[in-house]
């Protein structure tokens, strides 16, 4: 079979990509290895909301239209508004249908899927940041005797043992992990390395109403000073959950969740923190400071700053100065380590050599460079820091879909 | 941070250090260095150690000077103090560490220091290394950095600027966490 151009992925980037090629009437087809929205519904625990107010949670052509502009979208309703807008767009989905191989072809690109092989002129990697679970090597140091497991293998507590819980990472989902586990009865342990500290809301909005209103999801990835860092930011200690206004470290610690430093190595049996915590907090609070200071600077210069409950600033994260160096797991005191590490994508099936020397796709804003006609989307700060989030979708799909569009046009003359 | 007419001068080369972190990624061979000291045994606890050669930047490379250092301990142990203790060094090598970092954050962040002082203590229990209290161990219980500075700049600044150079200390992070230590005999 032959195409224009192939979108590999069904999720919320692929869905904006094709209604985006749709507008500009490219023919094309979305490869999609299960349903569309497949790693909502089989790789996120059911307890997991977006992290990103309703009324942000729009596509192209497509804003939230429910009753609840100021929730948060549980799992279910994700997998539900992918369905809804894929039959919205008439998105050309075929699912079921597992991309074996991508590579460069005579005149475009071969994808091997199932037991066909595909030509197409472009193809779009939409596959997700989040295919895998990025898992330190310390992992194998473990005892055999912990279950271990990942964010993607994590279901409720229930499927844990009884006993206490090592949760290695603080970003949003080691946060929110942590709590849902240590409210179950495990008494959790948090091992926590550099890690993003936000408030839900300040002066009586959202806090992404504020990354929004202050223009720092739009900056661009090219005018962002350190890139690299941006991109491989932890996501922030946030919950959607407006019940819970605070997941930070501070809230943790109330509820007795045992804080500790970044897990460094495990010598027999004997896990080792790092003694860096109290800087690692330190920097997550001046940070955030910084942010809340742009916010106050914001709200003053655009006349809101009157209309807006004062400024004021949170607590400190507090540090015990006696947290412990080591954890013993060989006492049976600890029964499960999950890893909430972070995630990476998964591109093993990619034969195209784009890839730089940890893996990473080399691309300028999601178009590939090293090979034409070739694209990404749906990565973290991909084009700005909206990237990182579903809404980001829209604008980034549309700048990509407008480069493969005069990508097409050059070759047909 | 206030802004003069007067370019911000610490002495640090920050052009020179951005350049190498672009050169080195994209030739991350020569970001592989191996730093070394040689240390010969003088008499009771006394040694003498020196450090002039390491490896980096893909090749062999030197220091300007050869720098000599007598490592003892002092008489209270029953030695003859003919030099700091080697856990002072470790204290000298964090403190430095840092206020390099100190010095270099700032000349990136456009502050003009006017003066760092820093005050470093380790507290240890040498039951430990006496190996009376097996429930004592060798090392520091804890260290304690304190830095006096006098700066251009906001206390919120000065506080970014201690936190960001402990972030990217080497020393701090070979002292916050676990090393790999290998020792052979030849």
């Amino acid at each position: 079979m032959e195409t224009e151009a192939v979108v590999i992925g069904a999720g919320h980037a692929g869905l904006a990509m094709s209604r985006r090629l749709t507008e500009r009437s490219i023919e094309h087809v979305v490869l999609e290895r299960g349903e569309v929205a497949n790693s909502w519904r089989t790789q996120r625990w059911p307890g997991l909301r977006l992290l990103t107010p309703n009324w942000q949670t729009r596509l192209p052509g497509c804003g939230y239209a429910g009753d609840d502009p100021d929730g948060f979208m549980p799992v279910a309703d994700v997998v539900a508004v992918l369905r809804r807008y894929a039959r919205h767009v008439g998105a050309p989905v075929r699912t079921g249908v597992t991309v074996r191989t991508v590579r460069t072809a005579s005149r475009g690109f071969e994808v091997q899927a199932n037991d066909e092989v595909l030509y197409a002129r472009a193809v779009v990697l939409a596959t997700g940041a989040c295919a895998l679970p990025a898992i330190p090597a310390v992992a194998g140091a473990i005892p055999p005797s912990i279950m271990t497991l990942s964010p993607l293998t994590y279901h409720d507590p229930g499927q844990l043992p009884d006993g206490g819980v090592l949760v290695v990472g603080a970003s949003a989902s080691g946060v929110q992990l942590a709590a849902e586990i240590h409210r179950s009865g495990r008494p959790v342990t948090l091992a926590v390395g550099e890690h993003v500290r936000l408030p839900r809301s300040y002066r009586g909005r959202d806090v992404f109403w504020w990354l929004e209103a202050t223009g720092l999801l739009a900056e661009r990835y090219d005018q962002i000073d350190d890139l690299i860092r941006a991109r491989h930011l932890p996501s922030p200690q946030l919950s959607g959950t407006p019940e819970a206004p605070l997941t930070d470290l501070n809230s943790l610690t109330a509820q007795g969740v045992r804080i500790v430093g970044r897990l460094g190595r495990v010598a027999d049996g004997v896990a080792q923190f790092s003694g860096s915590l109290a800087n690692t907090c330190a920097l997550a609070d001046l940070k955030m400071n910084r942010f809340l200071n742009r916010v106050d600077d914001w709200a003053d210069t655009s006349g809101h700053g009157d209309e807006l409950p004062p400024a004021h600033r949170f607590a400190p994260t507090r540090v015990d100065p006696d947290t412990p160096l080591e954890l013993d797991l060989t006492t049976g005191e600890i029964t499960t380590v999950l890893w909430a590490t972070g995630f990476r994508p998964d591109y093993s099936w990619l034969a195209v050599p784009i890839r730089d020397r940890v893996g990473h796709i080399r691309h300028d804003g999601g178009v590939v460079t090293d090979a034409p006609g070739l694209y990404v989307l749906g990565l973290p700060v991909l084009r700005t820091r909206a990237s990182t989030y579903i809404h980001g979708a829209a604008d980034d799909s549309d700048a990509l879909a407008a480069h493969l569009h005069s990508f097409l046009c050059s070759r047909r003359r | 941070m206030t802004i003069t007419d007067r370019p911000v001068d610490n002495g640090v080369n920050v052009a020179a250090l951005l350049g190498a972190r672009d050169a080195l990624s994209a030739a991350p061979e020569a970001a592989q260095f191996t730093w070394r000291a040689s240390c010969t045994w003088r008499h009771g606890t006394h040694s003498h150690s020196n450090v002039s050669g390491f490896t980096g930047l893909g090749g062999e490379q030197q220091h300007r000077n050869t720098y000599e250092f007598d490592v003892d301990h002092p008489e209270c142990f029953a030695s003859e103090d003919n030099g700091a203790t080697p856990v002072e060094f470790v204290l000298v090598g964090l403190v430095g560490c840092l206020t390099a970092g100190v010095a270099a954050v700032a000349q990136h962040r456009g502050i003009q220091l006017r003066s760092v002082n820093a005050t470093i203590e380790g507290q240890m229990n040498i039951l430990g290394i006496l190996g009376a209290d097996p429930d004592v161990r060798n090392g520091f219980e804890a260290i304690t950095v304190r830095f006096a500075i006098d700066a251009d700049a906001s206390r919120d600044d000065i506080e970014a600027l201690v936190a960001q150079s402990q972030k990217r200390s080497a020393v701090f992070d070979v002292v916050t966490n676990p090393t790999k230590v290998l020792v052979e005999v030849a």
